[in-house]
């Protein structure tokens, strides 16, 4: 089986470099250890697993890389000095999302679904609108002067439930009755109709 | 690098862009639904960054974080049940086979 030796091969080679890369540039001093080093693991984390999501051919494996994806994000927001955020990442996206996805695809997967066509015929040409869209959003943060920027802060819960039940109570409430409709409407279409096309 | 406000808003360009490809790039529905969900969570990275990194705002980003991620949770629930009513008629999981309307 050389092919399948050639794909342990490679993935080999791309998790030692990602091993490789954040302890090498610690060694360089453009990472300073704790919270740098950190950033940087997640980051390779979340991006090499946003790739699997997008490009794995088995949808089962997509939807568990997603999984990896949201909790290497959570871990992120940890870092950016918002937890209360991250544990909502992991009870609504962990927790909620994922698991609604995966049903879903259990729901909808027939054998006879072919797994080999998993791209569009315009997969080029949306691999390199992407690429220019990274490459633009980059090149807009880099040249961009954030004046306004300080010294990043961390969010104490205790002001977040202040900002949330004051300023933002009437957004609060408009969510939660939406997230009621969107319940009773998801209900609605997933169930199956007597007497209708089976 | 975690102190500076680039790296996080091109990491989340990076899963913005990586959930653009997805969503133009797969066949499967569900698939396209995953992917939108990686760039609704690379719009609240950038949100969160923002509201960690501006002294104006103080706990703003993280409340406008979880309402993009109430409002993701209602778009995954009524997105996920549309692919799965879809389904039960046409037998398909693949958006290039919905071609009812244009035949």
């Amino acid at each position: 089986m050389p092919r399948s030796l050639l794909t342990i091969l490679g993935t080999l080679t791309l998790i030692g470099i990602a091993v490789a890369l954040p302890i090498g540039l610690a060694v360089l001093g453009l990472l300073r250890f704790g919270d740098d080093i950190l950033f940087f693991v997640l980051a390779e984390i979340l991006i090499g697993s946003a790739l699997l999501v997008v490009t794995m051919r088995d949808i089962i494996r997509c939807g568990l890389a997603m999984i990896v994806c949201f909790g290497a994000l959570a871990g992120i927001y940890v870092i950016a000095g918002a937890p209360l955020v991250a544990a909502a990442q992991v009870l609504v996206y962990i927790g909620a999302i994922s698991v609604l996805i995966l049903f879903a695809i259990m729901l909808t997967q027939t054998k006879s679904a072919p797994t080999r066509l998993v791209f569009q015929t315009q997969a080029v040409g949306a691999g390199i609108a992407a690429v220019i869209l990274a490459i633009v959003i980059a090149l807009t943060v880099g040249s961009t002067d954030w004046h306004a920027v300080g010294q990043r802060v961390h969010t104490a819960t205790r002001d977040l439930a202040a900002v949330l039940f004051s300023d933002y109570v009437l957004p609060f409430e408009v969510v939660s009755v939406l997230l009621l409709a969107a319940v009773v409407g998801g209900v609605f279409l997933a169930k199956q109709e007597e007497g209708g096309p089976s | 690098m975690s102190n500076s406000l680039d790296a996080y808003l091109v990491l989340a360009g990076l899963l913005f862009a990586i959930g653009t490809f997805g969503f133009l790039a797969r066949r499967n529905a569900i698939s396209m639904l995953m992917s939108i969900e990686l760039m609704l969570n690379g719009v609240n990275l950038a949100i969160v960054a923002f509201g960690a990194f501006i002294t104006g705002l103080k706990a703003d980003g993280s409340a406008i974080a979880l309402m993009v991620m109430a409002v993701a949770a209602a778009e995954a629930t009524v997105g996920l049940s549309i692919v799965i009513a879809i389904y039960r008629n046409r037998n398909t999981p693949l958006v290039d086979e919905y071609d009812e309307m244009r035949r």
